[in-house]
Order: structure tokens, then C-alpha cells, then sequence
């Protein structure tokens, strides 16, 4: 009970401050306004410029995948970018010594560590999930490759990428004593974490050192996991008409199966590698909140 | 009976003994005035106090149990109104009580009926679906309290609970906390450093440098630490020359200092013809307190 009230409390505060709501739809509005203002039309000549001399596909194909790749990076990236934003409220109850507030209040350091980590995740679901079905209905209108399976796995993608930005943002909240240093570090984040997890541009088209560092980054394996669910079915299309050889090269060029020094690596692994950061992470973060060595100092 | 109960209370930071040694019991709906300057040792007792802090040695005692063992069952019994608000400024003022009240367990039809009863005694109808951040210092103050009455405490634990505030917001919080001590015997433990506020109160202790340095009530401490003060008016400066005393100018009269009020008693049989207009006050905590520790009350530095 007190654990349901404390998620209503951290959520309501997030969704009533403007200023917070606002500043976590900035990371996937660049993206989209980049989109629309040229990466679009890089990503469109992209893929015609790899299509066999002669071929020809459809305008609504291109437009299905082109939206496919906008799609799975701006989720790829909310989903980070808005939990770092979501876990202010708990920022913020540390810089106004709401902490000590709760500490004479009956209830545990642990519940209340959970219900900033449950309500992080809820608030940027909710979000991402608000934009998630603007972007079925945007894929609706210029072009639908995906498949029944391909929705709920983009689903299940999120709900991982969500679990992981939002433990990753619970650590580096932690440390954080005001209200500037979490605006830096959401500005960092947002400008960054779009290049190093292969949101903005294809890790393949990266100089392979790069690229091979990226490859220890696990939200790069979440984007991948999206890139395919969402691009998937639009380089199938695509595919059919030309060799197996070719749906494969496209997927490589594409992020949809990365490629871990000469090894492809496969869908269920991809899963593996984001659902362990997610409960490494979780673990250092119970580690802080519980932080033993601080008790000893009190 | 004594509600609060500590015995050689120790807590040190390093080398800095924040609390030394101290022992002192608050008896059930007493009014209890901790006064002391910053780094006195106020605070840290009140986190020790309300389990915020851990302590190198001493008992706490909240209502005969152990801090130790019965942490849980010793917040239950105290509500604590901070020196800054932390109220949630986006939520309105129903929000706020209502997510602390469910802390406490209080919830549905329990909390609606708890709610009102805050709503009547603080005067909230008219901003209980406000956000706290459009609300004035007063008002957010009275919210503050409410909600630390949420779970009916048996003692409500104020730390500068008027610092900031103008002096009519302070009355009238002095005036809700009164009215609640006479209604509901709730025990009052109180920190400030406006000296005066202890005046009302059953008894007030100074802390200095982690140590008790007096423990009485107010009219002790002043009959202790202080003289009495006669006031004159309508009298000419010459006149009280008689008196052998040394006079001050106050606003419209002038003002001899006494041991205490039996001197004045002499006085008055010895000079009948001087005392035409004229006030006996006794000293004020300020005074108290500067003679019993030294130092000017922050109020005055």
C-alpha cells in the first residue's frame, strides 16, 4: 500500500511539473525534427543507393522502412533519455531534503528506493507508449510492414529498454546532489546516447574500432532488437525480390543483426545481454540504496 | 509521566562532540522549548530522536519504548514540522496530506474523515485543491503542520517552525498549536531561536556545545539568569537620581534594573512619591539566555 502510494506520489509530481514532462520530450523530438528536416531523406538514399541497378520499390515500402528506422531510434533513445529525466522527482527529493521527511515516516529505505525505480519505469512507459502508438498510426498512413509478432516484440523491446534506462538513470541519479548536475547529465545523455547505442546512425557505417567499442555498450543490442522488429518486414518486402544474400546484407547494413567481431549475433542473445545489464544494474543499485558503508559513517 | 525520556545521550563527529552527555525528560502534553544557537546540538538531538540518526551512546525513550527494536512503533508517534517546508509544490493541498496520511496506513473513508477534521481546525477549505506551490508562506506553513498531524501524533516535534515567517503568520500558527495542545494534550517539542517563543512554554532547556546548560521553566530561568526591570513615566530624570540606581531612556520613560521583584517591593515603600506611573516586567529570554550562555540569540546577531 504504501509502495502503490509512493509510485502514485513520484508519478503525479512528474506529470504536474511542466518543466519536467517538457524536458523529457526534447531527446525524441530532435530526433523526429531530424528526421523530418533531412535524415529522412538520408535514410531513404541509403537505401535506394543499395538496391541492385535497375530496381525498382515502391514509394510506400521506402516510406515503411525510412519510418521503421525513425521509429525504433527515437524509442530506442526516450527510452533512456526520458528515465533520466523521470527519475528528477527523486533528484529533487534529495536536494529539498524530502529524504529526511520520509526517514522519520514508517516507512523503509527499500521502499522508498523501489517506488522511485517503479515509478521511473511507469512515468517512461506511459511516455514512450504515448509515442509508440503516434508512430503505428504514422507507419499506417505511409507504409505497414509489420506483423502481429513484430508488435508485441517491439512491446516486449521497449518494456526491456525501459527496465535498463531506467536502472542506468537510478544509478547515476543517485549520485547526483542538484538539480544543475542532472540537467547536465540529461543534456549529456540525450546528445550522446543516441550515437552509442547506434540510434542516430547505423554502427556498420562506423570505423570498425568504433564500432567494435559499441558493441560493449548493451543498449546497442535493445536498439538492434528494435531495428529489427520495426525494419524487419520492410527489408523481408524488399528482400523477397532480390537474393537471401541480399535481406541479410541489408539487415547487417541496418543494425537489424549486429555483428560482434565477425560474429553475427543472434535475436534471443541480443534479449540475454539487455536483460543481464538489467539485473546487473539493478543489483548496483540496490547495492547504493542499501550502501552499508554510509550506515557505518551515521 | 514522561513521554520522551534520554539518558547521557552521546553523538560525536570526530574529535567534535556534537551531543555530550545529556538527560532530559519531556512529560506527557508538556510544551518543551530546546533552545540553543547553531552547532548547539538542537538538530542532531531531534535526528537522534526521531531515528533520522544513529547515537554513540545513551538511551531514547518516545512513550516507554526503545529506539532500539521499536523504531517503527516510535514514528508512529511523532510528527515533525522542519524549518523548511517539504511539502510537494505541484500537488494540491489534499494530495499532500493524503500521500503522507497512507504512509501511516490512513486511507479511503479513514483519510476523508481525517482530512476534514485538518481541513476545520486549520482553516484549509478554501485551498485544499490549490498546488502548494501557489500557496503563501502562512498558508504553506499551516499545510505543513496539518500534515504532520496527518496520523495524530502524540508528540509534534517543531524545529524553527516560524523562521521566515511574518510576525501575524506567526501568531497564528502559535495560536493553531495552542489551541491543539489545550484540545487533543498533545505534547510539544519545540527549537527555535526566537527567544521569546519559549516564553509560553512548560520548560525549555539550553543546549551549548552538545551540553544542557540550564533546564527550568521560564519564569525560573528569569528569576535565575535575570533581574527585574521598573519602568517610569512622567517622572524627570533628576527625580530618580534619588534612587542611587542607574537609569536608561526607554521611548517615553526611563527603566531601572532590579535583582528581582522584591527589590522593587523596597523600592516602591522606600520612594512612593517616584512610583506615579510606572511598570515592574521581569527580564526576557534573550537575557536568559545571554547570561546563561554567553552569546547573543541568533535573533539578535
Amino acid at each position: 500500500m504504501k509502495l502503490l502510494s509512493l509510485i502514485r506520489r513520484n508519478c503525479k509530481i512528474y506529470f504536474k511539473e511542466k518543466g519536467l514532462f517538457f524536458s523529457s520530450l526534447i531527446a525524441p523530438l530532435i530526433l523526429f525534427f531530424l528526421f523530418v528536416a533531412f535524415l529522412g531523406d538520408v535514410y531513404r538514399d541509403s537505401l535506394m543507393s543499395i538496391l541492385p541497378e535497375g530496381a525498382e520499390v515502391s514509394s510506400r515500402l521506402v516510406e515503411g522502412f525510412a519510418g521503421g528506422w525513425l521509429l525504433s531510434s527515437l524509442l530506442a533513445v526516450s527510452a533512456v533519455s526520458i528515465a533520466f529525466t523521470a527519475n528528477m522527482v527523486m533528484v529533487q527529493d534529495k536536494v529539498t531534503d524530502r529524504f529526511s521527511d520520509f526517514a522519520v515516516s514508517p516507512v523503509s529505505q527499500s521502499t522508498l528506493a523501489l517506488s522511485y525505480y517503479l515509478s521511473t519505469a511507469l512515468v517512461t512507459l506511459m511516455v514512450c507508449c504515448a509515442a509508440l502508438a503516434v508512430g503505428f498510426v504514422y507507419l499506417a498512413i505511409v507504409g505497414w510492414y509489420l506483423s502481429v509478432s513484430d508488435v508485441f516484440f517491439i512491446l516486449l523491446d521497449l518494456i526491456v529498454l525501459v527496465l535498463f534506462g531506467t536502472a542506468l538513470s537510478s544509478i547515476v541519479c543517485r549520485f547526483l546532489k542538484s538539480q544543475g548536475g542532472i540537467t547536465a547529465v540529461e543534456a549529456i545523455v540525450s546528445a550522446s546516447y543516441g550515437f552509442l547505442c547506434g540510434a542516430y546512425m547505423p554502427i556498420s557505417e562506423l570505423a570498425k574500432g568504433i564500432a567494435n567499442t559499441l558493441m560493449f555498450v548493451p543498449g546497442t543490442y535493445g536498439t538492434s532488437l528494435l531495428h529489427e522488429h520495426f525494419m524487419g518486414g520492410a527489408i523481408d518486402e524488399i528482400g523477397a525480390r532480390f537474393s537471401e544474400e541480399y535481406t541479410e546484407a541489408m539487415r547487417g547494413g541496418f543494425d537489424c543483426t549486429l555483428d560482434f567481431f565477425g560474429k553475427s549475433v543472434p535475436e534471443w542473445t541480443c534479449f540475454l545481454v539487455i536483460s543481464l545489464s538489467v539485473a546487473a544494474l539493478v543489483g548496483v543499485y540496490v547495492l547504493l540504496c542499501a550502501a552499508p558503508w554510509k550506515k557505518k559513517k551515521q | 509521566m514522561n513521554v520522551i525520556e534520554i539518558e547521557h545521550l552521546k553523538k560525536h563527529y570526530g574529535a567534535v562532540k556534537a551531543v555530550d552527555d545529556i538527560s532530559f525528560a519531556v512529560g506527557r502534553g508538556e510544551f518543551f522549548a530546546f533552545l540553543g544557537v547553531n552547532g548547539a546540538g538542537k538538530s542532531t538531538t531531534i535526528s537522534i530522536l526521531c531515528g533520522r540518526l544513529g547515537r554513540d551512546g545513551g538511551s531514547v525513550k518516545i512513550d516507554g519504548l526503545d529506539l532500539d527494536g521499536h523504531l517503527g512503533d516510535v514514528k508512529k508517534r511523532l510528527g515533525v514540522v522542519f524549518q523548511n517546508s517539504v511539502l510537494d509544490l505541484p500537488l494540491s493541498v489534499s494530495d499532500n496530506l493524503r500521500y503522507r496520511a497512507s504512509l501511516y496506513g490512513i486511507t479511503g473513508a479513514a483519510f476523508l474523515k481525517r482530512q476534514q477534521e485538518l481541513t476545520e481546525i486549520f482553516d484549509l477549505k478554501e485551498i485544499l485543491r490549490r498546488p502548494v506551490g501557489k500557496l503563501s508562506g502562512g498558508q504553506r506553513r499551516r499545510v505543513d503542520i496539518a500534515r504532520a498531524l496527518v496520523h495524530e501524533p502524540q508528540i509534534l516535534v517543531l524545529d524553527e517552525p516560524t523562521t521566515g515567517l511574518d510576525p501575524q503568520t506567526r501568531k497564528t500558527v502559535w495560536g493553531i498549536v495552542h489551541r491543539l495542545r489545550a484540545e487533543k494534550e498533545m505534547t510539544v517539542f519545540l527549537t527555535t531561536h526566537y527567544m521569546e517563543e519559549a516564553t509560553d512554554a512548560d520548560r525549555v532547556v539550553i543546549l551549548d556545545g552538545g551540553k544542557i546548560l540550564a533546564d527550568a521553566t521560564p519564569n525560573e530561568l528569569k528569576n535565575r539568569y535575570t533581574g527585574d526591570y521598573v519602568t517610569f513615566y512622567g517622572v524627570a530624570e533628576e527625580e530618580l537620581a534619588a534612587l542611587g540606581l542607574p537609569v536608561e531612556r526607554t521611548g517615553e520613560g526611563y527603566r531601572i534594573s532590579v535583582k528581582d521583584t522584591a527589590a522593587a517591593t523596597a523600592l516602591i515603600l522606600k520612594h512612593p512619591a517616584l512610583f506615579r506611573d510606572y511598570e515592574i516586567t521581569k527580564g526576557k529570554m534573550d537575557d536568559v539566555f545571554l547570561n546563561v550562555t554567553g552569546k547573543k540569540s541568533e535573533e539578535h546577531l
